[in-house]
This record gives C-alpha cells, structure tokens and sequence, in this order.
C-alpha cells in the first residue's frame, strides 16, 4: 500500500520537474550560460511568440480567393481611364490609340513624319533623325496607315535664348488635322527649359504626345509612356558610328588614373551644388578632378577665390588624355541632368560615374545600367572616391565590356538612337510580341533581336552559351536551283546524293527532296533574295547554303557541319573571298584571288543560322534586296555583310576546298554568269553600296582555315576520321 | 512506467524488511525532489539579478504580452504618400553609410499593442501570422540589427498586410507616433491587399508621409518607380499545399482559368473561347453545392464536376489571372507553384518584383481588351519556349514567392541594390534557375575583341635548369615578327641563371623572373611584366605557333588560374608537379565555353635532343596520373568542361598548291 503510494508521489514529482524543466524553457541553455560565464549573444530580438501557431491569418482564403468585384464593368472603367489619365499621367492605356497599328497585323508599325514647311529651320540633329526615320523599315508617306507620327517641326532646342528656337509651334501643331491632341505622336527633345531653372517645360502643350527627350527627370517621366534619350552632339554620325575605344584587355584592368572628371565649374545657379564641390576629391595622382570657371560671358565678375588656381591647374591635363586613361569617369549634372560626358565616357570605355539624382537614364526601360555604369549620389560626393577604389577588378572587366556593348548596339550613331527608341515603342505597343531584357542587354543588342521571329532565347544563335545549351544535331539544305529539271544526270541530282547521305540531314528520303525540288524551283524562279526566305519547311537551326551545281562530298558537309556547331553565330563554309580598300579609287574592292586571309564565305556551300534568313528578310532594308533581285548577284555578299555586323567577327572557312563549282565545259552553250566579268563589276559595286548602308564595313579578315585535327598528318590514312578530304 | 530505473530495481525488494530503512529512504528522496524543485525554481527567476537582458524573457511571450499603447485622439496624422518622392529626394542616404560589406542594417520596432482613447485596438487582427514570420525572417537574417541608431532603414511592427482589417486613422496616428518616424524617412510598410470598396485603390490608403511602400497591387500611377517595392500577394495555400515539381511539357488542357469571382463582362468572354476552342479550355467556377469555409476554397467545379484545387493548375499549360477589384491577385502565386504560365490580364499592374525579375520570360501579359485574342496569341509561342516558361514560373515561386521570408528578404535586397549600386545583383543573378547559372557560361570578357595585330604577344617559357634547350627555344621564337616580349620563369631556387652575356642576343625585351618555389602554377602567374594580351606559354623543350587570332584575353585566365581556380586544384598541380596546362584547360573552357583551339598539324612538339631522363613529360608515370587529374578536375568542376572538336585551325593556305612564297606562314608544316 505505502509502496503504491510511494511511486505514485515520486512519479508526480518527477512529472512535476520535467514539466518545469521544459515549460520553464531555454533552462539548459541559461545553465550553459551561467556554466561558461559568457554573456549569451542577443539571438534574435524578434521573439518566438509562444502563440504564433494561433494568430490569425492576414486574410481568408476566401477573402483572397473571391474577390470582392466591382459593379462597374471593365469596359467602362477602361473608358473612365482614358478620361481621367491624362497629359502628366499618361500612359499607353490611356493616351495611346492601339487600333491604329493594328491595320496590317504585325506589320502595323508604322511611323509617318509631318512634311516640313519651306521657310522652317530644321536642325542638323533634327535633319538626322528625320533621315533615320524615313530610312528605317518602318517609314510610311501615307499617314491613314500610322500608327505613330513625327513631327516636322524642330523641336529639339527649346531653350527660349537658342538660335535654334521654334516659336509658336503651339498654334502650329493645334492646327493638323491630325494631332488629336497629341495621341500617337513622337515628340524628340534634347533641351528643354533656360536659363536659371532649365524646367522641363518644353514651351508648348504636348498633351497626350510620347516624349523622347535627353536629360529627363524621374519626377516627369511617365514611366511606360516616355522614352529617354541620350544627350548626342551635332556631330553624331548618322549612321554606324566609331567603335568603342576598347580593343584589348589589360589585367589587372586598372588604368592610369582611377577616377578624372574636367569640366566648368558653376558659382550660381542650378547644378551648381554638385560641380562646385567637385575639386575636393582631387588629388592630382589617380584621382584627377579639374574644374574651370571660365566660361560663359560674365565669368570673371562671379568669381572666387579658387578660380585661378584651378584655371591653371585645369590647363594642364588633356581632356581626351585623360578619357583614354581612366577607369572610371565623374559624369555628374550640367545645368541639366545629362551631358555628352555621357556618351563620350560610354565609348572610351571609362566607366561612368553618375552625379545626376533624377535622371531617368537614357532607355531605362529596357538597359539594366547597373551592369555598365556606378550610379553615385550627388549627396556622397566624397565616398566616390572609396567607392570606386572598392570595385573589384573582375567588375570592372564586366562594367567595361559592358560600356563597350552598349555603346555600339545602341549609342554610337543617330541611327541606332532612333531606332531604339522606335523599337521600345513599338515593344510597348506589342507587349506580347517583345524582346525581353536579356536579349536587350547581351550580344548582339536589341536591335539585332526581332521578336516577330521568336520570342525564345533558344531560337538565337547568340544565346546558345549563356544558356548553357547547344545548337541543334541536325541540318537543313536549302539549294538554289535556277534551271528546271530535264536529266538525272545534272549536277544537282549528284549534290542532293552527296546531302541526303550525311547522317546530320534532316530530310527523309529522297523522295522528299524530289518534291522539295519542284516546290522550291518555282519559288526560287522568281527572285535572288528569296533563297534567303525564312521558309517555313525550315526546321532546324542550321540551314546548309547550297547551289545547284556545288561539288561537295558528303564528309565535308559532315565536317562543316560540326565546326559549325562550335560556332553557331558564324557562317561556316567552304568557297572564301577577301575585300580590300582600293586607296586609288577610294573604294573597297572584292577579290576572289587566293590570298592568305579571307572576309566572305560564299553561300554556295556554307552553313548558317537560320535566324539570319529572317534578319536578311526583314531587317535589310528593301532598297538593298532589290538591287540584288534587279542584278541576280551579290546575295550572298550581302548575307556576310549581315551576319559580321552582328557578330562583329569573320567568316570560318573550312577545309582546302576552294573550287566549289565544276569549271563550265568550253564547249557548254549555256553560259555560266559567274563567268561573266560583268558580274564581278556589280560585285565590286556592291561592296561599296552595302558599305555605305551600314555606313561602315562590317567584314573582318581571318587568316585561319579550320581543318580536321590529323589534316594531312603523317600517319595512318585509317586512323583518320575525314579520310575523303585528304584527297579533295 | 517506471519514473526511475535506480529506485525501481532496489524498492520491492527492500521495502517489506526494513521499515525505519524505508522511511529514512522515503525522506531523503523526497528532499532530492524538493530540491531539485527548488532549483529549477531558481533558475526560473534567477538570471534575473544575473544578466538583464530582455531576450530572455521575450523567448516565452505572447503577442498578447506586449505592451499596451493609447492613442490620444489629437495625435498626429502622417501626410498622405508624396507620389514625387524617390530616393533622392525622401530617402535618407546619410543613415545607411559607407560599409564594405554593402549590406543595409535593418531595425524592427518592438511589438506594441495600439488602441484608441476608447481602448478599442486600431486592428481587428493584431499580429498575423503571416507578418509575424515576415519579421522574425527578416531579424534572422544578416540585415538586422538591434542598434537603432545604427539602422538605415526601419520596419514598424504595425501588421498594415490587409487594409481590411485596419481602422486607417488610428493607424496613421500609430505610425506617426514610432520613436523614430521622422516624417516616415527610411520606414518600411509592407501591405499586400490594398484599398477598399468601392474603388480599391491600388496603395495603401494609411496616410504614410514618406515611408516606402512594399504593396502588392501596384498600379502604374500609384507605383513611384525606384522607390516602392512591388510584392506579390502572398498565398497561404502554398504553405499548406505541397504541389511537386512537374517536368515541363504540354498538358491536359491548354488553358485554364479557376478564378472564381471573374467579372460577368469577362466570363462571358472565356465562355465565348471556350465554345470556339472546345476540350483545349477549362473553365472554372465556384462549387454551388459546397459549404463555405476552407473546403469550398480547395475546390472548383466545372458542369457539376469537382476539381481539386490548387492541383488541377498543374494540369495545364497556361493559367489565367485577371485581375479583380484589385490588381495583385493571390493565384499567381498559385499558379507560379504548379509550374503553370500565368496569362496576366490586369492593365497597368506592377507586376511582382518587376525591378529586377523579368516578366517576360515566365509569363504573358495580354492587354484586357485582347482577352478575345488570347488563344490565338497564346498558339502562336512555340512549344520549347512554353516549357522554358514553365520552368521559369516555378522557378521565381520557389525563389521569390513560396514563403514570406523569400518575399521580405527579396524585398530588403531590392532595396539594398538601389542603395549600393555598384554591389547590386545582376540580371542573371535574379533571373537564371540555378541549373541554368551551372551550365551556363558568364564571363566577365563577353565581347568578341579582335585584339591589334601590332602588340604582338607575350612569350612565357618555363623552366627549371636545362639552359641549352631553353636557348634554343629562345632564338627560335625571338625569330616570330609578333613577338612582343619574353618572359622567362626560372623555376629552380637552388641555381641562379647564367649570366646575361650568356643568353642569345635577340630583339625584343627579354626578362628573367626567380619563383620562391619550384611550382608549375608559376607558369600561369599574372606577372606584371606581361603586357600583351596574348600569351604564348611554352615548356623550355617545345616549339610551338600561336594563332593570329585570339578571342578571349589569355592574360586574363592567368589571373582567374591564381586568384579563382578552385583551390584544391591549384594546391595538387604543386604537389604533384603535373597538369598545369590541363588545369589551364579546363578554366578556360569553362570560363568560355568553347573548346580551346589547336592550331597547325605540329605533333612532336618535344625537341629531338632532349633525354628522357629530365624531361617531366616522358616519364611513364606521367600519363598515368595525367588521366588522374582530369577525374580529380572534373569532380572539383563539378561538371566536364571540356569540350571535344574535330577540328584545328591552320593558315588559310595550308598544302595548298600555290607558290610558297606567297604564303604567310610558309614554315609551318615543315618540321
């Protein structure tokens, strides 16, 4: 009896204990605490309720799942928009009219441009990008198919003290028949505002209009609608445009000078907060900070104590000296937000250093500028400098190359500006037909990129390594056939043999290809361009260039094919061609001489992407497609211009092959026309016209062939994988 | 049953014998529990007097034991959001500082329990849960601290998630009153259901002054661009519901729609696709038959049949989200989970995180008015770049939506990027699912640069003492045009080189560089005396060419072989004296991608003359662990590098039958 009795205490008070001992809680951990005599850290503040697993949720599945909905219908809550968003909140909601684009499906996008009266002032930069407009794809004369219009007014200046101000431009605008108030209207501005506040006041009503304007502050973009633009020059090339300033990769990537910024120094006014403390982070070794206050009219009388000495401390540094020689450039804010230091610092690959709070950056919309720029705040001035120096090199390699990509998919010439800036816009009016910001912000840049191809990164020859894929194992064969079908025995007939054999072909049987044939035949018939049609029957990603009479063997397609599989970007192929600058004539001349460098892969025997069909299709401009349609020649000229602007490298040629075409019989009726030496004139011809539309020379000279890795080695011919291609 | 083994064994056995025996273990026991008692007592209110801290006692509270706050009803309110504000012009910059870990401080207030002069409490919830794990996520990670006065930015414990349940006066008037409001600079609120009826507006309506918002339901007028944070709407399902990963690829149906309160003007419209579209829709509605609560919430039905909700999204391939009331809608996080592309119709929503995640690549956004041409639009994206959707919208819910810890934590980290910019995370960074970020190749020398022919390159020769062949290899080379500078690595301490009227006479600069250690890493050191961008590496018993043609800057892999090279491999090629070039190998081709490219048919690059005894690569053992390494590298790797072509890359006129003389590179070939 007692002993029950005993248990059942000694349980209780072991039940007791534990309960303490646990409910009491962390008592282990204080007596470990009290044991090693250390203060505990302070874990987390934030306490662990003891109810948490009671509180309430923040809202019911129910009052999340059904929503609480409102009366008014969608239609009409669409309609009340466009009433209320207006002028400073407008967005492409609301102040954009969709069904004027939408006339022709995709095609919809079109821009006219206002004529311009006979006694206007027009600009140069405005006459630039006019020009760029009217050039680009997307120009139309008739305006009942526009989707977007352009103003013929010079609306690029419009500080009230410039030469270049256009006065009563309201009155002038209220009168088109067209403005509707500004909908669907592209307004380009550089400057705005004068002189002490430099407002973003333009001086007219822009109403409903989207803005494309240099220097634009956050406060008054209407994000979505506007469009910002870099500040540029009257100097800016129309087209192509300098390269960057960043031809080889010095590690560790450091320059000269860490960190320079020379410019003027304001005493009064706007802007002048941020370029009036400037000088103190000079210390003439690598950090180099100049600063002038001559300039302008009545310098001298706001003058202070500083002036001279920095006035002969600013003359002794070169401007572009200084640009080639540092890692990182202070672009801080003029009067306005933005400054051609912008652009210049872009080129010569000098990073950026942003002193501009405010600034919308020019196509924020679409550039991640924090991968190419350091984005400062005026108000840390002084950390600059220990910012800069606390940028690890590999970022700085990364920051500079990005500069550079920039640069040229999108800055260096007026073309490339106005061009962005149209396709922004129209991304926005195709929201789902656009490119998104990887394809924006990598090689080859956006431009580059039509989303009417594909919207999928894996649909690109440039992305195949950034998304850690590879190009696909088979090909397709396109040839080019101009004369009909009589005999099994023409050259053709042996070539499809020699395609349909490798093993990388796509197409089935032979029976295929014969129907192939007849199809394409009457196609092709018609003009030289459309071998380069993004055919739907093309499937693949690889597309084998072929003519009717090409001689290949089935190992060297083989072959080209898999070299073209390491370079997916490329044109890989067989027949090469050189161009060369002809000083005597001032003109590029084509060579089909063998020299020891070569600039064009004929597109006779030669695989690329199929992507670049769609490129030669629609990004060229028609004027060039049918110059080669009027003259049956220089296409694939034109294909090697394409493909080295995008990629900015040469051609690969393969293997020893160089005579791809069976040599025409003397006594053969039918004349070859590459025989013809009319038609290497138009070659020639060519090469300049091309040059001059892209308004530089995108070839590059290789001097390398790539051939199978035991080529003509002294060993076994059974060891050798290309067995035929020793022989050819 | 036993409470203790000891006493249990002993006990019976005793107990019957000796009774005063008994009784003595009967008390001593009893004083053994009644001290342990004691002291556990002790303990409970000791550490008291011992260290006052707060923690302690905080570890064990209630929500319900916070303190108490009253709010006079004169106190102040906040202004309402200043729609002009961005960081510069309402953030306080000065309070965040310069650190070089780049890491903003973050500082929750203490809970406190807010009623008005009546004492009716300014929420009808308090503390959710949902803020709750938001806060202790956020305290546990590296953004806390508890020093107020060193914080850069301040999160009120103020639960402002659902403006349903809060009385928007009194919670203005609470705010304004936080010790550290200060016209609401550097505050946080986080709020996700925004508005109330009838016209929902798209942000908070609390009065706020300048307090950076994180809502969910942005509007483009609403959203002030690089000052707020748009966040998603937070869907308790996906804590409850556990959906696995599904290989992506087409499913059941096409497109789905499972809202539940879509407006009519809009059902009609999916009615109508559905009729023209047939099986390929689903349309999804409400159960009529069920009971309301949280069953009728995992349920939808369609024509009378039941569907188990959130598992039927993953049965198709593309999901509808419109919008409601408000633009942030709970099922996109839902339809993010299932791996289901969501079709986003809400005009002029902010999309989740859109500064820094891009939509584009996981969803599509139609405009409202085109819901009528959803199908076509929705047939026209071709097959692989659905799957590479689905992939991405799984992906984003599982980094950025799945918890409210991944949504607090990516928010702080948008923040954090705009505040230290030149540390911000890139693109890839937050876009890329890790297996894209291991398989993919990311350089930081992406541009294809041509380099000038006219600075030449940098030759570098190792070698350890064989000084014949070394100066046979020198002559040979200084006899290449582009050469620019040779580097010569003296990698033996015991010997000194011989002298400099010793070394050929040759054209261009010629330096000798002593290493402390006999390492064939040397070879790949970033010496300063390189300057070329090419390098020429060479073994003091080979001859080789160089191609004229380099895509990546060599110069730089030799930095990346010293300062980046997975360490463990490093440390063995100096152990074992062997595959430096492999190693070299495989961080260029994974750096590039590409396979390294061997240029003219040279084989036997070893010179004739040289014995077998000095030279290291002719030693039978030599192979043997060469194969070694390459397995040891591929596991550090983590993957194989390397790459296998078929090709090389030789002068354009190679054996060609053409005059010599006219070629550039006549030798080749010939030794």
């Amino acid at each position: 009896m007692q002993a029950r009795k005993k248990y059942v205490l000694l349980g209780l008070c072991a039940c007791c204990w534990l309960v303490l001992f646990y409910w009491g809680g962390g008592v282990q951990l204080r007596l470990l605490r009290l044991l090693t005599r250390q203060r505990g850290e302070v874990v987390r503040p934030w306490p662990n309720w003891t109810d948490r697993a009671f509180l309430p949720r923040y809202a019911h599945l129910d009052e999340l799942q059904t929503d609480p909905g409102t009366a008014e219908s969608p239609r009409q809550r669409r309609q009340a928009w466009s009433a209320i968003y207006k002028d400073s909140r407008c967005r492409m909601e609301t102040c954009f009219d969709f069904s004027r684009c939408r006339r022709r499906g995709r095609e919809g996008f079109r821009v006219y441009i206002y004529p311009s009266e006979k006694n206007d002032h027009v600009s140069e930069s405005y006459r630039k990008i006019l020009t760029s407009i009217a050039e680009s794809r997307y120009y139309t004369s008739d305006p009942r198919e526009a989707c977007l219009f352009v103003l013929g007014i010079d609306t690029l200046d419009r500080d009230q003290l410039s030469g270049q101000f256009v006065p009563n431009v309201d009155e002038r605008i209220r009168g088109y028949p067209l403005w509707n108030d500004g909908r669907n209207h592209l307004i380009f501005n550089l400057y705005s505002g004068t002189w002490p506040n430099y407002t973003e006041d333009l001086g007219f009503n822009i109403g409903q209009a989207i803005l494309a304007k240099a220097s634009l502050n956050t406060e008054h973009f209407r994000p979505g609608f506007d469009v910002s633009i870099p500040l540029f020059s009257k100097d800016h090339p129309q087209k192509g445009g300098e390269r960057g300033w960043l031809v080889r990769n010095t590690i560790p990537p450091r320059r000269k000078y860490l960190l320079m910024f020379k410019g003027k120094r304001y005493l009064t006014g706007i802007g002048s907060d941020t370029r009036n403390a400037l000088h103190h982070i000079h210390n003439g070794k690598d950090i180099v900070s100049l600063t002038t206050c001559r300039h302008g009219k009545d310098w001298e009388k706001h003058k202070d104590a500083r002036c001279d000495h920095d006035n002969l401390e600013y003359e002794r540094f070169d401007y572009q000296e200084l640009l080639h020689n540092s890692t990182f450039c202070l672009v801080p804010r003029g009067r306005r937000l933005g400054s051609f230091r912008f652009l210049e610092s872009l080129q010569a690959a000098c990073i950026p250093v942003l002193l501009s709070n405010g600034w919308e950056l020019p196509f924020s919309d679409v550039i991640q500028w924090n991968q190419a720029v350091i984005e400062g705040d005026e108000r840390l001035l002084l950390q600059v400098p220990s910012t800069v120096r606390a940028v690890g090199n590999e970022r700085v390699l990364a920051l500079r190359q990005r500069t550079q990509m920039l640069w040229e998919a999108y800055f260096s010439s007026v073309d490339k500006i106005v061009l962005t800036t149209l396709e922004i816009i129209k991304d926005r009016v195709f929201s789902h037909i656009s490119r998104n910001k990887y394809m924006w912000n990598s090689l080859p840049g956006g431009l580059l990129v039509l989303p009417e191809y594909s919207t999928h990164l894996a649909h690109f020859p440039f992305y195949y390594l950034g998304l850690g894929i590879s190009p696909g194992q088979e090909f397709t064969a396109v040839i080019h056939a101009v004369s009909p079908l009589v005999s099994q025995s023409q050259p053709i007939m042996k070539l499809l043999q020699v395609v349909s054999k490798s093993k990388y072909c796509s197409q089935p049987g032979p029976d295929n290809i014969r129907l192939y044939i007849a199809r394409f035949t009457v196609v092709f018939l018609s003009q030289t361009t459309s071998r380069f049609l993004p055919h739907v029957a093309i499937e693949t990603e690889a597309v084998l260039s072929l003519d009717e009479d090409t001689v290949l063997l089935t190992s060297e397609v083989n072959f080209a094919f898999l070299v073209w599989r390491s370079f997916p970007e490329r044109i890989v192929g067989y027949p090469p061609r050189s161009h060369f600058w002809d000083p005597l004539k001032r003109a590029w001349g084509y060579t089909s001489k063998w020299t020891n460098d070569y600039s064009i892969i004929l597109t006779g025997a030669a695989f690329y992407h199929r992507y670049y069909h769609y490129l030669f299709s629609h990004y060229l401009p028609q004027s060039l497609r049918t110059l080669v349609d009027r003259t049956s020649n220089c296409e694939d000229i034109l294909m090697n211009f394409l493909v080295s602007a995008v990629t900015h490298l040469p051609p690969i040629k393969v293997a020893q092959r160089k005579q791809y075409k069976e040599l025409p019989s003397p006594q053969g009726t039918k004349s070859v026309p590459w025989a013809n030496p009319e038609h290497f004139n138009q070659r020639q011809e060519c090469v300049n016209t091309f040059a001059n539309w892209f308004g530089y020379m995108p070839l590059v000279h290789s001097q390398f062939r790539l051939d199978p890795v035991l080529f003509k080695d002294q060993v076994s011919v059974l060891r050798k994988k290309y067995k035929d291609l020793e022989r050819a | 049953m036993y409470p203790s083994g000891k006493y249990s064994s002993r006990g019976p056995a005793l107990i019957p014998r000796m009774k005063t025996k008994h009784r003595i273990y009967y008390i001593t026991l009893f004083s053994v529990v009644l001290l342990g008692l004691i002291a556990t007592g002790m303990f409970q209110f000791w550490p008291h007097s011992i260290e006052s801290t707060a923690d302690w006692t905080l570890d064990k509270r209630s929500v319900h034991d916070a303190p108490l706050v009253r709010l006079p009803v004169s106190s102040p309110i906040p202004e309402r959001g200043d729609l002009s504000c961005r960081m510069h012009t309402c953030f306080d910059v000065y309070r965040c500082g310069y650190n070089p870990k780049n890491r903003i401080k973050v500082y929750i207030y203490p809970l406190q329990r807010f009623v008005d002069d009546l004492g009716v409490p300014i929420s009808s919830t308090g503390l959710s849960r949902e803020y709750n794990d938001l806060l202790s996520a956020i305290s546990d990670s590296d953004f806390y601290t508890d020093d107020v006065t060193r914080a850069c930015l301040f999160i009120p414990s103020i639960d402002v998630l659902n403006q349903n349940s809060l009385r928007i006066r009194e919670t203005a008037q609470a705010l304004a009153m936080l010790p550290r409001w200060d016209k609401g600079m550097n505050h946080l609120l986080f709020n996700m259901l925004p508005g109330g009826p009838p016209d929902y507006n798209t942000a908070l309506d609390v009065p706020r002054d300048r307090a950076l918002l994180a809502g969910g339901g942005f509007s483009t007028w609403t959203y002030r661009q690089g000052y707020d944070v748009s966040i998603p709407v937070y869907s308790p399902l996906s804590a409850d519901v556990e959906l696995p990963e599904r290989q992506p690829g087409p499913r059941r149906y096409f497109i789905l729609s499972s809202q539940t309160a879509i407006h009519r003007e809009y059902r009609a419209e999916l009615e109508r696709l559905k009729e023209e579209n047939g099986e390929a829709l689903l349309l999804l509605d409400k159960c009529s038959n069920l009971s309301q609560g949280a069953a009728s919430a995992r349920k939808r039905c369609y024509k009378g049949q039941v569907y188990d909700y959130p598992q039927i999204l993953q049965e198709s391939s593309f999901c509808v989200v419109l919008r409601g009331a408000r633009l942030g809608q709970a099922a996109l996080s839902d339809v993010l989970q299932a791996g289901c592309v969501p079709v986003i119709l809400a005009d002029s929503y902010i999309l989740p995180f859109s500064e820094v995640l891009d939509w584009k690549r996981a969803s599509v956004v139609i405009p409202e008015e085109k819901l009528s041409e959803m199908y076509t639009i929705l047939k026209s994206i071709p097959h692989r770049q659905v799957e590479e959707m689905q992939r991405q919208a799984r992906w984003f819910w599982e980094a950025y939506f799945s918890s409210m810890k991944a949504i607090g934590l990516t928010t702080l980290q948008i923040i954090n990027d705009r505040i230290y910019p030149y540390a911000a995370r890139t693109y890839e960074q937050w876009n890329n699912p890790p297996v894209v970020k291991w398989s993919s190749v990311n350089s930081p020398l992406f541009l294809p640069l041509i380099p000038p022919r006219a600075p030449g390159f940098t030759a570098v020769v190792l070698t350890y003492d064989r000084v014949e062949s070394l100066f046979r290899v020198i002559t040979e080379i200084s006899k290449v045009p582009s050469l620019a500078k040779l580097l010569v690595v003296w990698n033996n301490q015991n010997k000194s080189p011989p002298e400099e009227s010793l070394w050929p006479k040759i054209g261009v600069p010629l330096k000798v560089v002593r290493t402390k250690e006999n390492k064939l890493s040397n070879r790949f050191f970033p010496y300063d005396e390189i300057e070329t961008e090419a390098v020429l590496a060479i073994d003091d018993d080979i001859i080789m060419l160089t191609s004229d043609e380099l895509q990546f800057g060599y110069e730089y892999f030799n930095y990346l072989y010293t300062y980046k090279m997975p360490g463990d491999i490093k440390n063995w090629v100096d152990a074992h004296m062997n595959c430096e070039d492999i190693a070299m190998n495989f961080l260029v081709a994974n750096i590039t991608g590409k396979a390294p490219i061997k240029v003219t048919p040279r084989k036997k690059f070893k010179c004739p003359e040289c014995t077998a005894i000095d030279g290291l690569s002719l030693d039978q053992t030599h192979m043997v662990e060469r194969s070694e390494c390459i397995n040891k590298f591929a596991s550090v790797f983590g993957t194989m590098p390397l790459k296998v072509v078929e090709h090389r890359a030789d002068p354009v006129l190679y054996k060609d039958d053409f005059p010599e003389k006219l070629k550039s590179f006549p030798n080749i070939g010939s030794l």
